[in-house]
């Protein structure tokens, strides 16, 4: 398995050239940035342009003028070393260009910062994105949506040693994408909930760090309709490279009906916690919350990794009271890795969790936990 | 001057270094372990310490004896000072870090933590409780209610005994290039009885902030930077009553000349830079 | 009777107490580049842990905290136990036999910087074996991530305490040898340039390692004694750490540079058998340089949220250090213009320098420029330039450095083809492995990640066979060493046709005590 793919690979590479890739690998080929679809992501691409290009000429000078000397000053082509040692015209003259070029190239660079930092203009949308030890959390600020967003189910499940070769967009699916007008001016305001994050769309131009305690904004206005991807751009543990983040920017009406969709879907949420859960019911989804929201800690079998996340199989806490786990599934733990989960799930999801931890991953204490008593310890 | 006083004196090998390397690590081995809560940690710290001031007395010794036996000619000093100023550099660069630190939050963070400046959603959306004024634990009050350490009480005696303390030290070093033993002992011994003075005193506070303040360390930003400023110093002052102590015997038993006295001068300098220090933290930390 | 007018017939001591006990700047000198060259294969071992597992996507051998637990250790050791250890081995070797000394300024002082090392080392190697496992928050080591480190959290700081040290105190003598211990008439405008550049980096490294040890401090007093320097809650910003780290990180990147712009600044007018052009002017870029570099920190920090004024103002002094680097570049070119090159391979790699040093900062001043750096940020082009710098400029020079005074040291001729084929093949593999990365970065792939998108995998299978390459290569540096030190062709006292400086004027290998009688400069 492990040969063959590496050696489709490498003829791929070797075979054609070392610019052609294989057939996958193809479609999102690049070398270079991208001029991206908002007015940020365009004035930084050509700055990028800018400076490649001043390098490029600067080093053609600087190189050639040191491969002549190699070439021609050399003592087998029995050159007589010369003897002078400064020259202060020469010196103020290779003093002065830099700085001219240097010049040259902060005034467009400051005028895309100015540009980047118009953060305070009306925005049409604000969207409130909280990085969480690893997944994003979307909040639109104005019409009482919010969700988290994780690495998809289909990368999750071959991330561990399986194979990726056949996963679309591997690890750069999420579960709940972000959906966006185009041609409307978002504001983006990025916080974090436990270590610092970074929110980043290499097509948007822009990243900002998410830092707990802190609100930064970043804005963005995006003409082409299309699906945009990005990354955790800051180190924050263990699955720093599992965060995608995955923006859809729709046509304003597609948008509204998403808005529209997402609000529905809430309800029916809330009505779901009222009634009575059956035990297998419970356990069924109590499998995918954990999957999604607990496996990147504490492992899929519940093993957890010994001297950082605590096993959940057998855990004195999982297998003792029901307040207990419920107490630290909701509240978490100070000063841990261990989040307050009261926040980010709903009480249906907070029973089946702790009822599946507590009757499966080795673990049969026997009882569960229904969705009223998760509201009922909810202040 | 004899041959051998005119060559740069290189000591012959010697295993201090590598005792107090040792001593050093084990000192830290024993702390982290001690942190991770195992019990043999603070046994092992112990150790390291034993070691390393075993390392120190050894070395100072060696030092003080190959001085006292004139093996060392001017260029030698000339080191002994050199180096001396570039240690107390770093030590400035040391408490830079902390004065920044207080710079810094009093400056920037506090008030960006309160919505000021292009921050105003930090304040607004986050902590929308939160007073920006200094002294402060912070939005989540870390601490409970506490009280700042007012400026005009202990602290300001403080400031008037380190000061008097920087001045004894330089008319016992009059003294001493006087060749005046009296004053330069007596000079000696009022700097340490004042250095001992400042540090009860400093002790004393502790305990008032403990006790009726309520201003820990665990006291929000406030606590932190002025436990850890006030701490750090306190500390270097205790060092330097010790190292003048030092001076004080060795000046009874007949040590230094007025012309062959660096290890005085050395303490001196040290001393000082604990004086000018103190000022900074009295005007930024207490004061402002 | 007293030591001091015999102890230069003196040997050395015999066996293991020899070495512990050494106060001889050779002695001290050896261990301390045998520790860094040990360093550097331990370093080196670690990243090419990251090369195999990025060789292509999907996990394949180390699970993601242990692949971040590498990637931290990778940079800690390559940066303080193997490049900065090695330039102080080059100091203490050759500052002495420069400027005419008999040793260093303060020989047990000395013995006492090097120890340090070892033990910092052994401590940080030895988190691998803790609960929780060794530091994996990178070597930037930001909390509140840092703060979930394991049992490994304390020993981190502690390291960084130890190493401190070393350091701090390593600098004090170098800087008091050169001020103090100069032969009569070392000016000091007629020091070697090698000189020159350590005499500033000391001072950079008193200046800004204290800043260090202190943010360290407040790590450890956050964690354990309820402080909250850095936490929100309290009052305090995570940022202020990034701050603190970067104002003793970015300073500490030139600390690693500048004395390789020293070696190369000696061994390019050798083999151009040409005095080093524009000399004062390369003193004052030297110290321009080390002056801009305290007040360029937060170029590193352009996504974190700072005020608009706070980024132009990093922004202009950052790519304004371009200027002096400039400056060094040129001479070095107009050194060479009209000389009479030979090309052995010290050369070489001085050569390698110039050329993958300038390109590295090209990138530099790319990223410097605040806008391009938001996406430049934390990817793989980043990685890209810093090893640019890093590897080609201060790897190379060591490289080089070694080549040209081995056999000054050694008494021996090294082997000049395998000097020559180490550099080739370094250099190419060199070029496989992180040229691409590049490309990478820009077409968005972040840093610190072990596992990634599948339009990255051809690149990153290229810069790991180049990865692979590059570390086999490196054995050939070893095997070439340890046949100088064992024997050869005997060197002269001048090793190179007409090399300027008092190190030449010396025995080959110099006496244990270089100069018992100081050299008359004119
Ligand atoms: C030896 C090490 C070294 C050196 C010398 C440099 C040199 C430079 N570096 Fe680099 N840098 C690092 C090591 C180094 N760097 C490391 C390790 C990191 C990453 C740390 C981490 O995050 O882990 C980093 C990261 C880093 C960043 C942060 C990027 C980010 O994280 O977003 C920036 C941004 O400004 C930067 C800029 C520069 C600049 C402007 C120079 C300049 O000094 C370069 C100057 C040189 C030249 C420009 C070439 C010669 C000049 C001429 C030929 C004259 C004419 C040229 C022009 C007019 C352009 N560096
Ligand atoms: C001077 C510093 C220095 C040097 C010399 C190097 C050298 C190398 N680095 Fe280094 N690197 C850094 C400093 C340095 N690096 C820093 C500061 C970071 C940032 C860390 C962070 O993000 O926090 C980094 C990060 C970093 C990354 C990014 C990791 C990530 O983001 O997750 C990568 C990936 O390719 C990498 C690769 C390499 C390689 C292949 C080499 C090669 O040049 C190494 C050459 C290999 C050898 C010398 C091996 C020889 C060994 C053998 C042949 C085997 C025999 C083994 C034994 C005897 C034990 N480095
Ligand atoms: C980001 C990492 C992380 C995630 C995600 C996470 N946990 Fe935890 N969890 C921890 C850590 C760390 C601890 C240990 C806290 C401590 O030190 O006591 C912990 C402890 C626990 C414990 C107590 C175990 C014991 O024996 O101490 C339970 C129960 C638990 N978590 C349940 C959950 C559930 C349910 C979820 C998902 C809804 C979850 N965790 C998600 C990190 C995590
Ligand atoms: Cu979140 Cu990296
Ligand atoms: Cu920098």
């Amino acid at each position: 398995m492990f040969r063959s793919k590496t050696s489709t690979r490498l003829n791929g590479l070797l075979g054609v050239g070392l610019t052609l890739g294989t057939a996958d690998a193809l479609a999102a080929w690049s070398l270079n940035l991208s001029p991206g679809v908002t007015p940020i992501s365009r004035a930084v691409f050509d700055l990028h342009t800018l400076l490649m290009w001043v390098c490029v000429v600067i080093a053609i000078g600087v190189f050639g003028v040191m491969f002549w000397s190699i070439l021609h000053h050399r003592k087998s082509k029995g050159a007589v070393a010369a003897k002078f040692t400064h020259s202060t015209i020469v010196e103020v003259v290779w003093t002065t260009i830099p700085f001219l070029i240097l010049i040259g190239t902060a005034i467009p660079a400051t005028k895309a910062i100015i540009l980047m930092e118009e953060t305070g203009e009306a925005a049409d949308i604000t969207i409130k994105v909280t990085g969480y030890q690893w997944k994003w959390k979307y909040e639109y600020v104005d019409e009482d949506v919010s969700f988290f967003s994780n690495l998809a189910a289909t990368s999750r499940e071959v991330r561990n040693g399986g194979d990726p070769s056949g996963v679309k967009n591997y690890l750069l699916e999420v579960d709940n994408e972000l959906v966006v007008p185009v041609n409307k001016r978002i504001r983006f305001l990025i916080t974090a909930d436990d270590v610092i994050h970074s929110w980043w769309i290499p097509a948007f131009g822009m990243k900002r760090d998410a830092i707990p305690g802190f609100m930064n904004e970043m804005w963005a206005s995006i003409d082409t309709p299309g699906t945009y991807r990005g990354q955790c751009a800051e180190l924050c543990g263990k699955d720093h490279g599992y965060m995608p983040i995955v923006v859809v920017a729709k046509s304003e009406s597609e948008y509204r009906q998403w808005i529209a969709e997402k609000q529905g879907a809430a309800k029916a949420e809330q009505a779901a916690a009222g009634k009575s859960w059956g035990k297998a019911e419970l356990l069924a989804r109590g499998e995918q919350v954990y999957n999604t929201a607990c496996a990147a800690c504490h492992q899929a079998n519940g093993a957890g990794l010994p001297g950082v996340f605590p096993a959940i199989t057998g855990s004195a806490i999982v297998t003792g009271s029901q307040d207990g786990h419920l107490d630290i599934v909701m509240n978490g733990k100070k000063g841990t890795a261990m989040q307050a989960f009261a926040a980010q799930l709903s009480d249906t999801d907070i029973a089946a969790v702790v009822s599946y931890q507590r009757n499966a991953l080795g673990n049969s204490v026997g009882d569960s936990v229904q969705p009223s008593d998760v509201k009922a310890k909810r202040h | 001057m004899s041959d051998a006083q005119s060559a740069y004196y290189v000591p012959e090998g010697s295993v201090l270094p590598f005792v107090g390397t040792a001593g050093l690590f084990t000192l830290f081995a024993g702390f982290g372990a001690f942190l991770n809560g195992a019990s043999a940690g603070s046994m092992a710290m112990l150790l390291g310490f034993v070691i390393l001031l075993v390392m120190i007395f050894g070395w100072f010794s060696a030092v003080i004896r190959e001085s006292e036996a004139g093996l060392y000619n001017d260029q030698v000093d000339h080191s002994y000072r050199w180096s001396m100023a570039w240690f107390i550099f770093s030590e400035v660069a040391f408490f830079a870090a902390f004065f920044g630190t207080l710079y810094y939050v009093r400056n920037f963070s506090v008030p960006w933590l309160g919505g000021l400046g292009s921050e105003a959603l930090t304040g607004q959306l986050l902590h929308p409780t939160f007073d920006a004024v200094w002294p402060t634990n912070g939005p989540g009050q870390l601490g409970g209610h506490f009280e700042a350490m007012g400026a005009w009480g202990l602290p300001a005696l403080n400031t008037i005994i380190l000061l008097s303390s920087g001045a004894t030290v330089t008319w016992a070093h009059w003294g001493l290039l006087k060749n005046n033993r009296t004053q330069f002992t007596l000079g000696l011994a009022l700097t340490v009885i004042l250095g001992a003075l400042f540090i009860g005193f400093q002790a004393t506070e502790y305990a008032h902030g403990f006790s009726e303040l309520n201003l820990t360390l665990e006291s929000g930003i406030y606590g932190s930077t002025f436990y850890m400023l006030t701490g750090f110093h306190g500390l270097h002052v205790t060092i330097g009553a010790i190292m003048l102590a030092v001076i004080f015997f060795r000046a009874l038993k007949g040590h230094f000349t007025p012309d062959n006295h660096f290890a005085f001068e050395a303490v001196a300098w040290y001393w000082h830079f604990v004086d000018v220090v103190w000022l900074g933290l009295f005007i930024f930390v207490y004061w402002l | 009777m007293n030591t001091a007018s015999n102890h230069d017939a003196h040997g050395p001591k015999s066996g293991i107490m020899r070495w512990i006990t050494t106060t001889n700047h050779k002695d001290i000198g050896n261990m301390y580049l045998i520790v860094a060259l040990a360093m550097f294969f331990v370093g080196g071992a670690m990243a090419l842990v990251i090369r195999a597992e990025l060789f292509q996507p999907g996990l394949q051998l180390v699970n993601p905290h242990f692949f971040n637990q590498m990637t931290t250790l990778h940079a800690l050791i390559m940066v303080f136990g193997a490049v900065m250890p090695a330039m102080v081995g080059f100091a203490n070797w050759q500052v002495p036999l420069m400027i005419g000394a008999p040793d260093m300024a303060l020989p047990r002082l000395n013995n006492w910087s090097f120890w340090l090392l070892p033990f910092a080392a052994v401590m940080l190697v030895s988190t691998l074996f803790m609960e929780g496992g060794a530091p994996a928050a990178g070597w930037t080591m930001y909390p509140p991530l840092v703060q979930q480190t394991g049992d490994a959290f304390p020993f981190l700081i502690f390291t960084v305490h130890l190493l401190g040290m070393s350091s701090i105190l390593g600098a004090i003598n170098i800087i008091v040898t050169i001020i103090n211990m100069r032969a009569p008439g070392m000016t000091l405008l007629k020091m070697p340039m090698f000189v020159w550049t350590w005499l500033i980096t000391a001072f950079l490294l008193i200046a800004v390692m204290p800043v260090f040890a202190g943010a360290v401090t407040m790590l450890l007093t956050d964690q354990y004694f309820g402080t909250s320097f850095f936490n929100t809650a309290g009052g305090g910003d995570p940022v202020l750490f990034q701050h603190l780290f970067w104002f003793f990180g970015h300073p500490e990147v030139y600390i690693m540079v500048l004395p390789a712009f020293g070696l190369i600044s000696q061994v390019i007018p050798t083999f151009a058998r040409k005095p080093l052009f524009g000399y004062a002017s390369m003193v004052y870029a030297t110290a321009a340089i080390a002056f801009l570099s305290m007040i360029v920190w937060a170029h590193h920090m352009f996504t974190v949220g700072m005020p608009i004024s706070g980024q132009l103002y990093f922004m202009y002094a950052t790519v304004l250090i371009a200027v002096p680097t400039g400056v060094k570049v040129f001479n070095w070119l107009a050194t060479m213009w009209r000389g009479s090159m030979t090309f052995e391979t010290p050369m070489l790699f001085a050569l390698g320098v110039v050329v993958m040093f300038t390109f590295g900062g090209f990138t530099g001043v790319m990223m410097g420029t605040a806008p391009t750096d938001v996406q430049y940020h934390d990817s793989y082009f980043i990685v890209a330039h810093f090893h640019y710098t890093l590897v080609t400029g201060a790897v190379f020079a060591i490289f080089s450095g070694a080549y040209y005074w081995l056999p000054k040291w050694t008494g021996y001729m090294y082997d000049e083809k395998l000097g020559k084929l180490h550099f080739w093949l370094t250099a190419i593999s060199f070029n496989v492995l992180f040229f691409p990365q590049h490309f990478l970065g820009l077409a968005g792939m972040p840093r610190r990640i072990p596992d990634y998108a599948l339009q990255f995998a051809d690149w990153n299978m290229v810069s790991s066979i180049g990865g692979f390459v590059f570390g086999v290569v490196q054995l050939i540096f070893l095997w070439v060493v340890i046949k100088a030190v064992r024997g050869g062709e005997p060197a002269t006292d001048e090793v190179w046709e007409d090399a300027e400086g008092l190190e030449w004027t010396l025995s080959s290998p110099p006496p244990y005590h270089s100069f018992n009688e100081a050299p008359k400069v004119s």
